[in-house]
């Protein structure tokens, strides 16, 4: 575990970058994290960390094929907005934890 | 000394079994590969070919007779007598799909947009398509090209790739 200064707030992060409180995330720590993975987040890019938030606190496992049926972003789309690996990136933006599914 | 590492960036699949578990083996390992940001190419061949078929797509099966891992639900062996009965394979089929539907993993022609969706690409096996008398009208449109084996050699080059056969 390391602590971190994102937003201007210490807030305490695993060795890969991932927020160990969900409940200390702001729409500016998001900001903060995205300009560190190189990426400019917008309106699309928060609605869909807003989803990806709201199955995570309700503890629903994520996947790729779910977030493609949410209605928010096709699974092209969803790369798009977080190239690489989409999943990992935009979970570490949204303050959850790391991902821990398959497919 | 410091070890050096070499991260994966590139994986090479090959899959040449037509049934439910070869097939998915190569997707589950494509689309994962996919989801790392890793280059992702697949190629289909022999018996795999199946998997890219248009008229079989939806048919792909699992072998209930010569499979001694099979189990009937509850653990007890899958006794080969009875999966020689017609229909029997068809049941068994469905009922793992329906297991995987339940881990959110998707049919194969879904499973085929997903990795192309996130940039996998996808080939098909020159020869064994001749061997099939199939042409690339007779596969999926996900495919991106009917390749000769050297050709998918070609495109495995580079540091950090891996050809891996399922």
């Amino acid at each position: 575990m390391a602590t971190k200064v994102l937003a201007g707030i210490t807030v305490e992060v695993t060795d890969e970058g991932y927020l160990t409180d969900a409940s200390k995330w702001t729409p500016e720590i998001a900001q903060d994290i995205a300009s560190e993975e190189g990426l400019t987040l917008t309106q699309k890019h928060m609605d869909v960390l807003n989803y990806i938030r709201e199955k995570a606190l309700k503890g629903e496992t994520l996947t790729i094929r779910a977030i493609g049926k949410s209605g928010i972003v096709d699974i092209k789309g969803f790369y798009e907005l977080f190239p690489g690996a989409p999943l990992k990136l935009a979970s570490k933006i949204a303050g959850i934890s790391k991902p821990t599914s398959c497919v | 000394m410091q070890k050096e590492e070499f991260p994966l960036k590139k994986v090479c699949l090959i899959c040449a079994k037509g049934t439910i578990e070869d097939v998915y083996a190569t997707l589950v390992m494509a689309n994962g590969a996919v989801m790392e940001g890793i280059e992702t190419k697949v190629f289909f061949t022999f018996f795999g070919l199946d998997a890219i078929t248009k008229k079989q797509i939806k048919k792909i099966h699992t072998a209930t007779v010569g499979n001694p891992a099979l189990r009937m639900p509850g653990g007890l062996p899958f006794p080969t007598l009875l999966g020689m009965l017609p229909g029997v394979e068809a049941v068994v089929s469905a009922m793992m799909k329906r297991q995987m539907e339940k881990l959110d993993i998707p049919a194969i022609p879904e499973f085929l947009e997903m990795i192309t969706a996130g940039g996998g690409e996808i080939y098909a096996c020159k020869l064994a398509m001749e061997m099939f008398k199939l042409k690339k009208e007779d596969l999926v449109d996900e495919v991106k090209a009917v390749l000769t084996v050297g050709d998918f050699y070609n495109m495995c080059g580079g540091q950090g790739t891996q050809i891996i056969f399922t």
